[in-house]
């Protein structure tokens, strides 16, 4: 039973289509094009591609199937949402290895976007951590897979966007926490280049570092900001009782499309730096600020008016070709942005320390940006002069954001969309799964013969 | 708390039980698939159920299975303070109208086979008293055009209940029938929501509170309350040419 509507990423980019909801995923799958859990991927990674226009809603099966209190291994349904787990196992001292910037993720969603967080430069991604897999793949088998069985099929899983099958279970280790609060350190830091040096700096000393950067500002103050550390605070600096639940108000409208205009972007960006009253502030946050500042305003994506935004996130490698270590390069990124208009409310900084273990995992050492864009007339131009910015620079894009890259742009910056294609070929040599994104990015064909669609076993 | 679960492996039933072993019940589980139960049953000791949670096979498609699930849940909790059922059937009218075989089941499952469990667990599980907790519907509020077989089920089981908490409540039954609205689970995907749906989470809580109170009749979520006192009080005139 299904019925037909639209289906959208965070971003607001839509489709036609429906999503199968169901607690049994393998026996509901049948016909659908990928997966999809809370629909936080910005872009059209989650959304299914035109011609078989299904997608299996996997948030209804959200169970978790083991616990192990003592050495927190985790298994559970591909469904369970990360705001379920931190609700459940946060006060019992146990966290996600990897969290992202939003709790209203699945545990299916981390692994097929393999996402990364605050500790990236420690902790990696989150398929460092994902120790098993159980998937239903194109030819209707059900199957476990590790990094020793069908490794190909589990790294290619991971970081793989859904396109390698449906995963049902998930199985990984979480991290034991000595207090389920964060003690934080924030710092003002006044351009992009001094950003790259305190990430870098900070990185030893602390599990947890992002920046946010005002990109409103030009010239030496380019790329200004405020670097914000973060550690797990000790039982002896923890308040005693489990942070309170908080309240998260709606937005239950579209703002007009004036209303995220240059100057109240400018606005946004200065009060934002001056918020910080002083060079450095200290002291113990609730785990929701500090981890997901975003969540505070539930659809807050609908500030975007109803032609929505794009996010793009990219990174670039701290070293070129021969080794020799590389300056400026975020700056060039900052700078494209500023000269064609692309106003960020939001932009992010971190340094990433290594690569994921997937074969298509986004994150590599360097520095990676994400930036904010709202929908207008140029964004088109603007996402392929960054992208050309991101190929000169040796540099890649995460695929959970993109909506605008081209399918040209997206090969010369990620030469191993070949291999992972290589591996659909024998895992999914009719190309059962595939997204808008995949017919978009990685040259899925739109399938014209409907008749190809049936018969799945 | 203990208490026996019809129908906890999904929808309603599943955001029911969960509500429950967060806040250290004892659970135990009735239900057709051993290892859905199963599933289920380490996905609520997970989240706080006290002990182990048991299961045994039940279906409510077939009395013979009632007696000996019910006395295995009996030996397992000991006292059974509440017996809930969410379990039921759901079909649109146009399938029921043109489909003999899967009519008579729905009308068996929501209400004759419903009643006799009901029988069963007040005569044994329940028969020193407790809350027994039935999920009927708003569809059984009204004769109305889009639901009327299943609407006609959930009238009988509705009736049924009100009758037993009027004959029984004296003696140390509590009867707690619960009228969800339009709630999104997998039994309404593909339905379009009309205003005021509820999610499960939602009429877990206010059912909760209900079976903690005794509340022999609750809306949820909150809203349909009202909803219905007004189609209630609609004229038949109306409700011939209403597509509702």
């Amino acid at each position: 039973m299904s019925q037909r509507s639209t289906i959208s990423g965070w971003g607001g980019h839509s489709v036609e289509g429906c999503e199968i909801r169901a607690e049994n995923l393998s026996a509901a799958a049948n016909g659908a094009a990928l997966s999809r859990g809370l629909g936080r991927s910005y872009g059209d990674s989650s959304l299914p591609p035109d011609d078989c226009p299904i997608a299996l809603n996997t948030t209804l099966a959200d169970r978790i199937l083991e616990f192990d209190q003592a050495t927190g291994r985790l298994r559970a349904e591909a469904g369970l949402s990360l705001a379920d787990m931190n609700r459940l196992l946060m006060p019992r001292g146990w966290f996600t290895p990897v969290s992202p910037g939003t709790q209203y993720v699945t545990l299916g969603g981390m692994v097929a976007a393999d996402i990364h967080g605050k500790n990236q430069h420690l902790a990696g991604n989150f398929g460092h951590h994902v120790t098993k897999l159980r998937m239903q793949v194109a030819d209707g088998r059900i199957l476990e897979c590790d990094s020793e069985q069908h490794a190909d099929l589990f790294f290619g899983t991971i970081g793989g966007m859904g396109l390698t099958g449906h995963i049902l279970e998930v199985e990984c280790a979480l991290e034991r926490i000595p207090s389920p609060w964060i003690w934080q350190e924030t710092q003002r830091i006044p351009n992009i280049d001094e950003f790259q040096v305190a990430l870098e700096e900070a990185a030893p000393q602390w599990p947890y570092t992002v920046g946010w950067i005002d990109c409103v500002s030009r010239g030496s103050a380019l790329g200004r900001g405020i670097l914000m550390c973060g550690r797990w605070a000790t039982a002896d600096e923890a308040p005693k009782r489990v942070p309170p639940r908080r309240l998260r108000p709606r937005l239950t409208f579209d703002f007009p499309g004036w209303a995220l205009g240059p100057w109240t972007v400018r606005a946004f960006n200065e009060l934002y730096f001056r918020k910080q009253w002083r060079p450095t502030l200290r002291g113990i946050v609730h785990p929701e600020s500090f981890f997901y500042p975003l969540d505070v305003l539930r659809e807050w994506h609908r500030m975007y008016g109803t032609r929505g935004f794009t996010q793009y996130q990219c990174v670039l490698p701290h070293t070129d070709e021969s080794g020799a270590r590389k300056t400026g390069s975020a700056r060039r990124v900052l700078d494209v942005l500023t000269t064609l208009g692309g106003a960020s409310f939001l932009a992010v900084i971190k340094d990433f320390g290594q690569n994921g273990v997937g074969v298509l995992s986004f994150p590599r050492p360097g520095i990676t940006l994400a930036l904010d864009i709202p929908i207008r007339a140029n964004t088109q131009a603007l996402i392929d002069a960054l992208n050309q910015v991101v190929i000169e620079e040796g540099g890649r894009i995460y695929l959970a954001k993109d909506s605008f890259t081209r399918r040209r742009d997206f090969e010369r910056m990620d030469s191993r969309v070949h291999d992972f294609n290589a591996l659909r070929d024998t895992w999914d040599p009719q190309r059962r799964f595939r997204s808008a994104q995949s017919v978009r990015l990685l040259g899925d064909l739109p399938r014209t013969n409907q008749a190809d669609l049936g018969g799945h076993p | 708390m203990n208490v026996v679960c019809l129908g906890a492996t999904k929808g309603m039933g599943r955001a029911l039980a969960r509500a429950m072993a967060e806040r250290g019940d004892a659970l135990f589980l009735l239900g057709r698939d051993d290892d859905d139960l199963k599933r289920s049953a380490r996905d609520l000791e997970v989240r706080g159920a006290q002990g182990t949670v048991h299961t045994a096979y039940c279906d409510l498609g077939d009395s013979e299975t009632f007696s000996a699930a019910l006395v295995d849940a009996e030996r397992a909790l000991g006292t059974v303070d509440t017996v809930v059922v969410t379990a039921g059937q759901f079909a649109p009218q146009d399938d029921l109208e043109e489909d003999a075989p899967r009519l008579r089941e729905m009308l068996a499952v929501n209400f004759t086979n419903t009643v006799l469990f009901c029988e069963r667990a007040r005569k044994t599980a329940l028969k020193s008293g407790g809350t027994l907790c039935v999920f009927s519907s708003v569809a059984g509020e009204r004769g109305r055009t889009p639901v009327v077989l299943y609407g006609a089920s959930k009238a009988g089981l509705t009736r049924y209940l009100e009758g037993l908490d009027h004959r029984y409540r004296r003696a140390g039954l509590r009867v707690v029938t619960v009228k969800p609205g339009f709630v999104r689970t997998s039994m309404t995907d593909g339905l379009p929501a009309p205003p005021f749906a509820g999610e499960p989470d939602q009429v877990a809580r206010i059912v909760l509170r209900a079976i903690d109170r005794g509340t022999p009749v609750v809306y949820a979520p909150g809203p349909w309350r009202h909803i219905m006192a007004i189609v209630r009080a609609l004229p038949r005139s109306f409700m011939r040419r209403a597509s509702f």
